[in-house]
C-alpha cells in the first residue's frame, strides 16, 4: 500500500505516459457532461465532474458485442460452427471511475460469474480491467450511494482510490495491481501527513454533509406477492413511457438479447443490451407475452431490483445509488421515492 | 474457462412431419463428434437452445430420453424466425444444440410412487421422455401405478403415434389417448384433457401427477385435481418464458426472483403458487 501525490498536471502526464501498459478511459468533457473514453492522442481527461453521464459499464460489458463468428460458404468444411470471436483482453484501466460505479460492478458480477456458470467474456473483461476511482467531492442531488451500502469515497472493489485535494491528487493504492500501476507512473512523492490529513478532513466533511436517506431497510422482509401486488404500481408508472432510458444507464441493468447477423457469407452471433421495458423482451412464439402491460414492465424492473435480487444474494438492492435514472428519466420517475413505498408497504 | 454459450455442432439424421397441419415437425440429431455426447448428459424435463447459423437460437425441450441412446430427439412447432429456417433444413444439415438446461421432473423424487403424465397438444414432447425413461426395464421397478393421459384436438395432431400406440399394448402402463371431438375411424377416447382426467380419476394417495399442456387446459385440469384432493406438492408443471441465455444470465425468463431456464423449468404447483403469474 503506497499513497503518491502527484500535481494535476504531474497525474495528467503520467497517464499519458502510461498509455503503452494499459489501454486508459478516462472521463472527457463532451458538449455539457462528461463520458469515458479511450485515452488517446490528443484527448484531454477532464477530472472535475459529478458523474458521466453514461456509466462505464460499457468497458466491461459492450452495449454490443461479437460472441462467436461463422461461415455460411457451403464448400467450406467448417461452414455452420460457431467459433468464438477474437476479444482484445490487454490490461485496461478505468481512471476516474466514481465509488458507486464500481459498487454496481460487484453488482452484476453476482449475475456473470456465479458458481453455476461463468460469462467468459465479462469475466476476462472484467479481470483485466483495474479501476482507478475518484472519490466524490460533490455529490449529487440525486446520488444515494450511502443508502445501498456505498459512499463518496468508499473503497470496496477499488485497485486505486483517487482524492482531489484542489491543486493536487492524493492516489492510495489498495490492491497489487493498484500499486503496480502506481510505480508504472514513475511520477508524483510519497504523500506527506498533511497531504493525508486533508485527504481524511475532506473525506469527512463530504460525508458529513451528504445524507440522502433513502431507507430500504425493510424490503428483505417482505413476502414477494405481497409486494407484487401491491396498489402503488399503477400509479408508479402511469406517467412512464417505456422509452428504457433508465435501463440502459443502469450501471447494474444487465439483460441482453441474442442475435445472428450475417453479412454475404459470414456470420456473427451477437449480444446486445435489452431492457424489460420494452413489450418484445418477454413476447412468446406463440403470441402470448406475460408483461403486455405498462405497469406489469415498470412493476418488473423494481421488483428485480428492490426484492428478487435482495431475496436471491441476501446482501442488499440491485441498485448502486448513482441516481442517473432519478436525473434522466423523462417523465421524473424517482426510484427512491418507488423504494419507500416498497419499504413502507 | 468453460465457454456456456456455444453449442456442439450436430447433425440432422432425420427428419419428420408429425402432424396434419405440417406445424410440428420431429429433428433427430447427432453429435457430430462423438465425445460431445458424454458431456450432454440429461434427463427428461431439461431442455436445449437449438443453434441454426444466421438465424439464432430457440429452447426446445428434449423429447428424447436417455435410455434410448445418443441420438437427441427435440420437435419443434413452426412459429418464429428460428423455426420457420429449421423446418425446411434436411437430413445432413449441419447446426448446433447447447445443453442439457434446466433443472428435470423430479424422478428421483418420485420412485417408490404412483405417477399420473397428462399432456395436452405439442406440450407432451418432455413428458415422451419421461414415460420412455420410466418405461425402460432398469427404471420401471422403481415406480408404481402409471397413467398416461394424452389429448389433442384431432387424431392428426396427436404426436409421436409409434410410441403410444406401443404403450396402449403393455400391461404396465395405463396409457389413455383423447382426441376433442369424434371422427370417422377414431376408436380411442373423446373428449377434453380434464374431463378424461375426471373419468380416470387418478387418486392422489402416494402419487404425482405432471401436468403441461397449453394455458386453458391447465385451467380446466386444475379443479378436477383439486375435487380428487390433490395438493400443490404433488403437482408438477413446466413453464415456457421466453429465453435468450438459458443459464439465468440474460435476465429474460423470470417469473419473480425465479429463472424459468435455470431455476426450472420444472416447478411444483406448491412453488407456483407463491410467485407472481408472469408466464
Amino acid at each position: 500500500m503506497k499513497t503518491t501525490s502527484f500535481t494535476k498536471q504531474e497525474w495528467d502526464e503520467a497517464l499519458q505516459g502510461l498509455s503503452d501498459s494499459y489501454r486508459i478511459f478516462v472521463p472527457i468533457r463532451e458538449g455539457d457532461f462528461h463520458m469515458f473514453r479511450p485515452l488517446e492522442n490528443g484527448i484531454k481527461p477532464d477530472f472535475d465532474f459529478q458523474n458521466t453521464r453514461i456509466s462505464p459499464k460499457s468497458i466491461i460489458y459492450p452495449q454490443s458485442e461479437r460472441m462467436f463468428e461463422y461461415t455460411l460458404e457451403p464448400e467450406d468444411p467448417e461452414a455452420n460452427i460457431l467459433k468464438e470471436a477474437p476479444k482484445d483482453y490487454s490490461p485496461r484501466a478505468i481512471v476516474g471511475i466514481r465509488p458507486c460505479d464500481v459498487h454496481a460492478f460487484r453488482i452484476v458480477q453476482r449475475n456473470f460469474d456465479n458458481p453455476e456458470f461463468r460469462d467468459p467474456w465479462w469475466v476476462k473483461h472484467f479481470e483485466s480491467t483495474i479501476l482507478v476511482g475518484l472519490g466524490c467531492n460533490r455529490p449529487c442531488s440525486t446520488c444515494f450511494c450511502t443508502s445501498v451500502g456505498g459512499g463518496p469515497f468508499h473503497e470496496e472493489g477499488l485497485d486505486i482510490m483517487v482524492y482531489d485535494l484542489g491543486d493536487r491528487f492524493l492516489a492510495k493504492s489498495l490492491t497489487e495491481k493498484g500499486e503496480d500501476f502506481l510505480n508504472k507512473t514513475k511520477a508524483g512523492a510519497p504523500a506527506d501527513q498533511p497531504a493525508l490529513q486533508a485527504a481524511e478532513d475532506l473525506k469527512e466533511s463530504v460525508e458529513k454533509a451528504f445524507n440522502p436517506n433513502v431507507t430500504m431497510d425493510h424490503l428483505h422482509e417482505k413476502a414477494v406477492l405481497d409486494l407484487f401486488n401491491a396498489p402503488f404500481w399503477e400509479e408508479v408508472a402511469f406517467a412512464c413511457i417505456n422509452c428504457g432510458t433508465c435501463t440502459y444507464l443502469c450501471p447494474t441493468c444487465w439483460c441482453f438479447d441474442i442475435q445472428d447477423e450475417v453479412f454475404a457469407k459470414q456470420g456473427d452471433r451477437i449480444r446486445n443490451w435489452d431492457s424489460c421495458m420494452f413489450p418484445l423482451f418477454t413476447l412468446e412464439g406463440s403470441g402470448h407475452n406475460p408483461r403486455t402491460k405498462k405497469f406489469q414492465r415498470v412493476r418488473q424492473r423494481f421488483m428485480h431490483k428492490l426484492k428478487y435480487y435482495v431475496d436471491k444474494y441476501q446482501d442488499g438492492v440491485q441498485c448502486s445509488g448513482c441516481g442517473r435514472c432519478v436525473r434522466y428519466c423523462p417523465v421524473n420517475i424517482d426510484i427512491r421515492q418507488v423504494a419507500a413505498l416498497m419499504n413502507e408497504l | 474457462m468453460k465457454n456456456p454459450y456455444i453449442p456442439y455442432p450436430v447433425r440432422i439424421s432425420k427428419t419428420l412431419v408429425e402432424t396434419e397441419d405440417k406445424q410440428l415437425k420431429s429433428f433427430w440429431l447427432d453429435f457430430i463428434n462423438p465425445d460431445d455426447a458424454k458431456g450432454f448428459e440429461y434427463t427428461p424435463g431439461q431442455f436445449a437452445e437449438l443453434s441454426v447459423c444466421g438465424f439464432g437460437e430457440v429452447p426446445i425441450g428434449i423429447a428424447s430420453s436417455p435410455t434410448e441412446g445418443d441420438t437427441l430427439l427435440f420437435t419443434v412447432n413452426k412459429v418464429g424466425h428460428v423455426t420457420r429456417k429449421l423446418h425446411n433444413m434436411a437430413e445432413g444439415d449441419i447446426m448446433g444444440v447447447r445443453g442439457p438446461l434446466g433443472n428435470s421432473y423430479p424422478l428421483k423424487e418420485m420412485e417408490g410412487k404412483n405417477v399420473v403424465i397428462v399432456a395436452g397438444g405439442f406440450a407432451v414432447t418432455t413428458l415422451r421422455a419421461t414415460v420412455t425413461w420410466i418405461l425402460h426395464p432398469d427404471n420401471r421397478d422403481k415406480y408404481g401405478k402409471i397413467d398416461f393421459i394424452y389429448g389433442a384436438r384431432t387424431p392428426g395432431l396427436l404426436l409421436y403415434e409409434d410410441q403410444w400406440s406401443e404403450w396402449q399394448k403393455r400391461d404396465d402402463i395405463d396409457c389413455h389417448v383423447t382426441i376433442d371431438r369424434a371422427v370417422d375411424g377414431w376408436n380411442g377416447l373423446v373428449g377434453f384433457v380434464p374431463t378424461i382426467c375426471e373419468q380416470v380419476a387418478p387418486k392422489p394417495d402416494n402419487a404425482v401427477a405432471l401436468i403441461c399442456g397449453p394455458p386453458v387446459m391447465i385451467r380446466f385440469t386444475q379443479p378436477v385435481f383439486d375435487k380428487l384432493g390433490w395438493q400443490p406438492e404433488q403437482i408438477v408443471m413446466s413453464l415456457e418464458n421466453r429465453m435468450k441465455c438459458g443459464i439465468g444470465i440474460c435476465g429474460r425468463c423470470n417469473v419473480g426472483p425465479e429463472y424459468v431456464c435455470k431455476d426450472g423449468p420444472v416447478f411444483t404447483k406448491a412453488q407456483l403458487d407463491k410467485l407472481p403469474a408472469e408466464y
